[in-house]
């Protein structure tokens, strides 16, 4: 791994933070010719906000209008779609249907229609009798109102996008600090002077894309801060891959003013989800479980679709969202600093994550002249979509190692090594998906443990004396 | 590879010992396909006794009886085929396979499940906190420390007191792992004496009416919140040991067409073992949770019979669906249960501790009771020759408190 001490040349910018954002900036700013650093304190990559979420590439059909948000939710959508296939990311279009439980909400739907087709998304359907909803989704509770549908909604895998992101701009020269934290920053004019935990990094632009620490971050650099976070816990059950045939479509609710609501999907790794919640919390760092809220999680399943309650759960996550108390994303170009902030990307980030970077790309192409790489290479991720040719259906494949994933040891071995490697077991979980199945682990992990020995900083088993 | 008559996937007890009964009845080629690096299931990974009581009158270590059922089935002539995973079945029966070589599939004229059972790990259980490195379940540990030389931590709680718990406890010794805690939510044991006395024969806690409501840490488990009557409390630990809840496991019959039975979890089989896909038997712990090797090696013996029964043409019609009509019968199986069966009895587990009058009423109406006392982890066995004919029913009268 690239240490900070190696690396004393001037950068055209620093990234600080390694999440959906902060990969899709520093690919888009390598792409653009800039020599690119990207940040990041944990030992892996998607260590905060992006290592739980939905999962859904949205269109912003019922993002703010006007928003910066909808604006890069809407870029982000179409350049996902245009660059997929290029990177072998899956684009799984499932389409949306955002359901009506009460006569209430069944009367907003004609204005949240309204704003889907001001916010450019004009393919949603009219208001749909409970007949016709259940025609789409026989499974469904039959109590519901109405619904309309979104047919563009698209599920996505959550990891392996941004790992291609950086991925691209790794292999197209950018450089990778993990482990490393940005505790301060002074810019003299004309190149910022990064002090973090592994030595300085000087680069001529700066940009802050911390997450649930963008507000430090922001106070670390300029001494300042323009908002301040706080984390939006989201619990997620998740279950075995059979019950994923109760769903075609993502499951919506009529969303409120402070959250889009519990949905029921399919992930594109072939499981179904209920999640997530909404809890703010001081707890930056932490998401932790709460049994008795994954318990309720399991009800709204069950009055969503009854036949969940026979289905047997394999996974339960949390995540936490970047809020802030503003409702949009704050991005900011600090004049006559060469820096941007790009705070506060709460629940659509894996959604706009391409167009947010195109943007913050507009906002900091001026300060440098730099031609964009006229050939860039174009690696192609691994699939873990289970639609979607796998590793375990082709020949030198190593043998299957995670049953219940079906992941190869050549998968493993793969993301053990190469340009990105897995820096800790949950990057090497995110990279291949190994004990993430319903045994958790129980058939593989020892196996695991030896095949990963001296290869992850934290060790998964110790030798027995 | 040319077509196999019989093709039996999994090689653990169940599928091992049918496979020896169906060669010695002059059946081949069978064939027997293990995910696994080497055949033998469980029993490889259970380095301590005892297993084999049944099945040769002899007590041995779980690797040793492994190895003996192993070196069998080849003296017999079956055809083993390791680290080759069956992804699909589907009639015909037609199996696809995955292996280091990619895709292919057999089509055998009968096939074999026996993929025996798991247990339940964290995620379905309430216990809440956070997600680091050093939760595991007992299949966990044994893999590590008996196939592996390794350990994931030192000083674990264990959950609950099923018998696989104190299997883990005697791997635990065995790995100088020095358990802090045994953990259990209901009001005693589950396990019989003299297993429950074992924690205490070790100097480790046995924490009755207690559950595991969170766990602390980031990279590694640092504690568990525990809760008891009296509150909640700290416990530092460097581990949490998730055993026992079997499971069935069954994820084969998802798209298969097979039948599964919700309350026991694995597929819905006759008295011969036949599943309600044409040609495709089933045997050992994917019927239902758990039971001793032994157990699972008897049964595959007994579906060896049918199957071969089945290739000379022989089996009658499968027998009429049994139904649980009472909350208080978790699950019973075979499913469509006969007395002429290979397997001629009913097996019956209650969801709750209970005594009473298991009520058997037949197609005409004609009722036979049989007395329980019993709690889910005890075994009840009826003979299906003493239920009433035709389509039966259960039901549960309880004796008053
Ligand atoms: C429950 C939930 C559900 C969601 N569902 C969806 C969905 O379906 N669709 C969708 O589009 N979006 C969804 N989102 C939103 C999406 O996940 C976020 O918007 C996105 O992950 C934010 O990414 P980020 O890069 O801004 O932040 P993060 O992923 O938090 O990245 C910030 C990184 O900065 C690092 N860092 C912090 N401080 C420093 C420092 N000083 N030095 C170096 N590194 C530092 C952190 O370790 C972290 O890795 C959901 C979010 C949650 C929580
Ligand atoms: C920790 C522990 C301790 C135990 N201790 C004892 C004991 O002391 N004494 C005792 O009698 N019993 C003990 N048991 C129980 C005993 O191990 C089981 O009863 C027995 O192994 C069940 O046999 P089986 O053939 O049904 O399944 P298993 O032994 O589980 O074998 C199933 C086989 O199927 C294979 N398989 C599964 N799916 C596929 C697939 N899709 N493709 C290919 N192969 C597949 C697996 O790799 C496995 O080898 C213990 C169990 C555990 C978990």
């Amino acid at each position: 791994m690239v240490r900070a001490q190696d690396t004393d040349d001037l950068f055209d910018a620093a990234v600080i933070g390694g999440g959906v954002i902060g990969c899709a900036i520093a690919r888009r700013l390598t792409l653009e010719g800039w020599r690119t650093v990207l940040i990041e304190k944990a030992a892996d990559i998607l260590d905060g906000a992006s290592k739980g979420n939905s999962a859904i590439l949205h269109t912003g059909f019922d993002a703010p209008e006007g928003s910066v948000e909808q604006a890069c939710i809407v870029e982000g959508y179409a350049e996902y779609r245009a660059i997929h296939e290029r990177l072998n990311l899956p684009l799984d279009e499932a389409g949306a249907l955002v359901i009506a439980w009460t006569d209430a909400e069944a009367a907003s739907l004609p204005a949240l229609i309204a704003q889907a087709r001001t916010n450019g998304v004009t393919d949603v359907s009219p208001p749909l009798t409970p007949a016709q909803v259940l025609a789409l989704e026989p499974n469904l509770n039959p109590s519901l109102r109405s619904a309309f549908r979104v047919p563009r909604e698209s599920l996505i895998d959550p990891w392996s996008a941004p790992l291609a992101y950086i991925l691209q701009a790794v292999e197209n020269g950018a450089v990778l600090l993990r482990g490393t934290e940005v505790t301060g920053g002074a810019f003299d004019g004309s190149e910022w002077r990064l002090e973090t935990t592994s030595g300085v990094v000087r680069a001529r632009v700066a940009i802050n894309c911390a997450g649930n620490w963008g507000d430090v971050v922001d106070e670390r650099l300029f001494g300042a801060r323009d908002f301040t976070l706080r984390p939006r816990k989201g619990q997620f059950v998740v279950y075995d891959k059979p019950a994923s045939r109760l769903a075609r479509h993502i499951l919506l609710p009529v969303p409120n003013k402070i959250t889009k609501g519990v949905v029921v999907c399919r992930t594109v790794f072939g499981n179904l989800l209920v999640g997530p919640t909404a809890e703010d919390q001081d707890d930056r760092e932490a998401a932790t479980l709460v049994p008795e809220t994954l318990e309720a999680l399991k009800r709204r399943g069950a009055e969503i679709l009854p036949a969940l309650a026979r289905e047997e759960v394999t996974a339960i996550y949390a995540g936490l969202r970047p809020a802030t108390e503003f409702k949009d994303y704050r991005i900011k170009a600090h004049e006559g600093r060469n820096a941007v902030t790009v705070g506060g990307i709460r629940s659509t980030g894996l959604s706009s994550a391409l167009g947010t970077a195109a943007h913050v790309w507009r906002l900091c192409a001026g300060l440098l002249d730099r031609a964009a790489l006229p050939d860039p290479l174009w690696p192609r991720v691994p699939n873990l979509a289970e639609a979607l040719p796998r590793g375990w259906q082709a020949p030198d494949n190593g043998g299957i190692l995670c049953h219940c994933e079906r992941v190869t040891r050549a998968e493993v071995e793969a993301a053990l090594s190469g340009p990105v490697p897995a820096g800790s077991l949950a990057g090497l979980k995110r990279r291949t998906r190994v004990t993430m199945g319903r045994c958790q682990g129980n058939w593989c992990a020892a196996t695991l443990a030896q095949v990963t020995r001296g290869r992850l900083p934290c060790p998964m088993a110790e030798a027995v004396e | 590879m040319s077509a196999p008559r019989v093709a039996i996937v999994g090689g653990g007890p169940a599928g091992l010992s049918a496979a020896i009964a169906l060669r010695r009845t002059g059946i081949g080629p069978v064939i027997v396909i293990d995910r696994d690096p080497a055949p033998g299931g469980i029993p490889r990974h259970c380095g301590h006794y005892p297993f084999g009581w049944r099945e040769f009158r002899r007590l041995y270590r779980g690797p040793d009886y492994a190895r003996r059922l192993v070196a069998e089935a080849r003296a017999a002539g079956v055809t083993i085929l390791s680290a080759t995973t069956v992804t699909a079945i589907h009639a015909g029966p037609v199996l696809e396979l995955s292996s280091h070589d990619g895709l292919s599939s057999l089509l055998p004229e009968r096939v074999l499940l026996a993929t025996g059972c798991r247990e339940t790990p964290r995620a379905p259980r309430a216990v809440g906190g956070t997600k680091p490195a050093g939760i595991a379940t007992t299949g966990t540990l044994q893999t590590m420390v008996y196939g592996s030389g390794l350990r994931p931590f030192r000083a674990p709680v264990i959950l609950g007191t099923e018998l696989v718990a104190f299997s883990a406890l005697i791997t635990a010794t065995h790995a100088g792992i020095r358990p802090v805690a045994m953990v259990e939510p209901g009001p005693r044991a589950t396990a019989r004496f003299p297993a429950a006395l074992f924690p205490s024969l070790h100097g480790i806690p046995l924490l009755t009416g207690t559950s595991v409501e969170a766990v602390e840490g980031h990279d590694k488990v640092e504690a568990v919140i525990l809760r008891d009557r009296n509150g909640t409390r700290r416990l530092v630990c460097d581990g949490l040991l998730v055993t026992g809840r079997f499971r069935p496991d069954a994820v084969l019959l998802r798209d298969s067409g097979i039948e599964a039975d919700p309350a026991t979890g694995g597929p819905v089989v006759d008295a011969w073992g036949r599943t309600s896909l044409d040609g495709v038997f089933a045997a050992g712990n994917l019927l239902r949770p758990a039971e001793t090797a032994g157990w699972c090696w008897d049964e595959g013996r007994r579906v060896a019979g049918a199957i071969a029964a089945s290739l000379a043409g022989g089996l009658p019609a499968p027998p009429p669906r049994l139904t649980l009509a009472d909350p208080v019968l978790g699950w019973a199986m075979p499913q469509r249960p006969s007395a002429a069966g290979t397997e001629p009895r009913l097996h019956l587990r209650l969801s709750r501790p209970a005594r009473g009058q298991v009520v058997a009423t037949g197609g005409a109406g004609d009722r036979v009771g049989f007395a329980v006392d019993s709690r889910p982890e005890r075994r009840i066995v009826l003979e299906a020759a003493t239920l009433p004919a035709g389509p039966v029913t259960l039901t549960f009268r309880e004796d008053p408190a």
